[in-house]
């Protein structure tokens, strides 16, 4: 196990390494130059020596690697460098809306998997009846609708006929939890529905692989009764896959919270990176995009841990 | 792994006279026959990319043309799924915000999954130094959820057709470089690629006729799976305003200009292309689901 585990940790950092080189490099050897976009972006309103002035301000007139150095190293110190339009530090932007964006991707998961679950359990168990084919209905809309719309669709529904508008301020999660989570469930449930419903097939897909092995045959040969096969020993075998793919979802339910946030207008990071693309605020995108990157990586780093110790085929493969 | 292609599976003795074209129309027919489901989609993808071709012809009205007298008209005889807040027509907009889906998606989709396939056959072939540093490349472009990724990327190059193309692509090649890779680490392994190695073939030529053919299904299958996933992000991307610029009409693009601000008085703003949306995803997902199981059924369920 150690071994597996000293192997995981040396694929991690250079990944983590390079997934920073990545969110610097978008931001500074694509064309386009956040000096010209500070200075309204139209050739000729400005003089070359503005043009100067902005990017020695912004530090883009050095060479990369140096550019690159200094923020990996002032991000070792804590410092995420400053917005170039808020003038406040990145960090404090981010402080009170990480937390935001990281209760509505886990909100949405466990939503998703409180429903997913015995769906995809009870559709394999109850193979082609009529509740498989309307979990079908449910499951195969679930992946063709893209997020978005289902948020605005939600939007419709609970305003037309509930009267209910997105709040405008939202109450803080550990101040006044109740209101919080009142607040937070309908962008939850919405972000959470591609999940539900990619959770659910995968979940019926393996358990119905797993209910033709040899083993639940001898299960239920020996006697045992079907709650037991399936909730003993068939539930148990068919977790592995489910739980491999958890890193991958909550990193796509980070990326689906940006546009649920713009949707239902919470203080996410999500909306602060829209705001800041549109604005080209650099420092505080390339921040954003690395702290997820970082979030994801740990993610499936857990994950692989937690799956070598599940499964010990995997550690020695 | 070819073998359990449709209009192999007819008979290929008896083909092997025919025509080719009427050998693929014996394999749609067989396809269909297996996979209803899969030809559903394929029909609703097809009507699609016709309304797609021939909207100059069939809209009813000019998208563009701005009516002050149309404001937010509901549907009725003249404006049939209703006007939008500048007076468009929405059935037109629909029809040629179709093209911008479909077309983004596609030419994405073939750039994307080729180059991602090929980098993947060369990175499993070569193995060694090249496979860690292409793989450690993978997991870093990976860790960045596909929306994000292209925001970031439009961020910088700002909104046009032609950058939403190249967003997408480094968000689709990194996975398909992935999933072809894992497929030829197996094919390097044949016996033919062994034979064609001791005939003195070179690398390359190892890598374009042996590999990446016996790759094929899953080629296609990437191929269609990805398409709805691309046409959803780039529709995302340009619902939050840096995708398809705002006068070209889009499907992503309607849902952002009527979207929420007229939810209560014009639901049909957003309706009809969250559903025009939907449709697309819907049939290239189906088409997907029974390509792959017919073409490799061992992935079935992923």
């Amino acid at each position: 196990m150690t071994g597996y585990i000293l192997q995981r940790l040396s694929l991690f950092l250079p990944t983590l390494i390079l997934a920073s080189f990545l969110a610097f490099a978008i931001m500074r050897i694509l064309p386009g130059d956040p000096a010209i976009a500070m200075l309204g972006g139209a050739e000729g309103s400005f003089t070359q020596e503005d043009l100067d002035l902005v990017r020695e301000k912004l530090g883009t007139n050095r060479p990369l690697h140096i550019q690159y150095g200094t923020w990996i190293g002032d991000l070792f110190l804590g410092d995420l460098n400053e917005s170039y339009f808020h003038h406040v530090p990145v960090a404090q932007l981010m402080k009170d809306r990480f937390p935001v964006s990281t209760q509505l991707a886990v909100m949405a998961l466990i939503l998703s998997y409180i429903v997913a679950i015995p769906l995809g359990v009870l559709s394999a168990v109850k193979q082609d009846s009529i509740f498989d084919h309307a979990a079908k209905i449910f499951t195969i809309a679930g992946v063709a609708l893209p997020t978005f719309w289902v948020g605005i669709l939600m939007l419709f529904i609970l305003g037309y006929y509930f009267n209910w508008v997105p709040p405008l301020d939202y109450a803080d999660l550990w101040e006044n939890p109740w209101t919080n989570m009142t607040q937070m469930i309908f962008p939850a449930l919405a972000l959470g529905y591609f999940n539900t419903a990619f959770a659910a097939r995968l979940t019926r897909s393996t358990m119905l692989e797993v209910m033709h092995e040899d083993y639940i045959r001898t299960a239920r040969s020996k006697g045992l009764r079907e709650l037991s096969v399936v909730g003993r020993h068939a539930i148990k075998n068919a977790f592995l896959p489910v739980i491999t793919i958890i890193g991958f979802q909550l990193g796509r339910l980070f990326g689906g919270a940006v546009v649920i946030e713009a949707i239902f207008v919470v203080p996410g990071m999500g909306t602060l990176l829209v705001q800041s693309v549109l604005i080209r605020d650099y420092p505080v995108v390339q921040a954003i995009i690395l702290l997820i990157a970082l979030v994801v990586l740990v993610l499936n780093l857990v994950v692989d841990l937690l799956y070598g110790w599940l499964n010990p085929r995997i550690r020695y493969a | 792994m070819i073998g359990g292609l449709p209009q192999e599976s007819t008979g290929a003795r008896r083909d092997i006279r025919l025509p080719v074209y009427s050998r693929v129309l014996s394999g749609v027919i067989d396809f269909s026959r297996r996979k209803p489901l899969g030809a559903i989609g394929g029909g609703i993808l097809l009507i699609l990319v016709l309304i797609a071709i021939f909207s100059p012809l069939i809209s009813p009205h000019d998208p563009y043309q701005i009516r002050g007298n149309a404001i937010l008209q509901s549907p009725g005889s003249e404006f049939w799924l209703g006007a939008d807040s500048l007076g468009r027509d929405v059935l037109s907009r629909l029809f040629y915000g179709g093209r911008i889906s479909l077309y983004v998606g596609l030419v994405s989709i073939a750039i994307g999954i080729t180059a991602g396939s090929f980098l993947g056959a060369v990175s499993a072939y070569f193995g060694g130094k090249v496979d860690l540093i292409v793989q450690r490349f993978v997991d870093a472009f990976i860790a960045f959820p596909g929306i994000i990724l292209g925001l970031a990327i439009m961020a910088v190059l700002g909104s046009s057709v032609n950058n939403i193309i190249f967003a997408l692509i480094l968000v689709l090649a990194p996975s398909a470089i992935r999933t072809i890779r894992s497929q030829a680490l197996a094919v390097k392994e044949m016996d033919y690629v062994l034979a064609a190695r001791a005939m003195g073939a070179g690398d390359m030529r190892i890598v374009i006729r042996h590999i990446i053919p016996n790759c094929m299904a899953i080629f296609i299958i990437l191929f269609t799976l990805n398409l709805g996933y691309a046409i959803i992000v780039e529709a995302t991307l340009t619902f939050l305003g840096v995708g398809v610029p705002p006068d070209v009409p889009s499907w992503g693009g309607m849902l952002a200009e009527g979207g929420i601000a007229y939810l209560r008085d014009a639901p049909w703003l957003a309706i009809a292309p969250g559903i025009a949306l939907s449709l697309a995803v819907f049939g290239v997902n189906l088409l997907g689901d029974a390509l792959r199981d017919v073409l490799d059924p061992r992935l079935r369920g992923t």
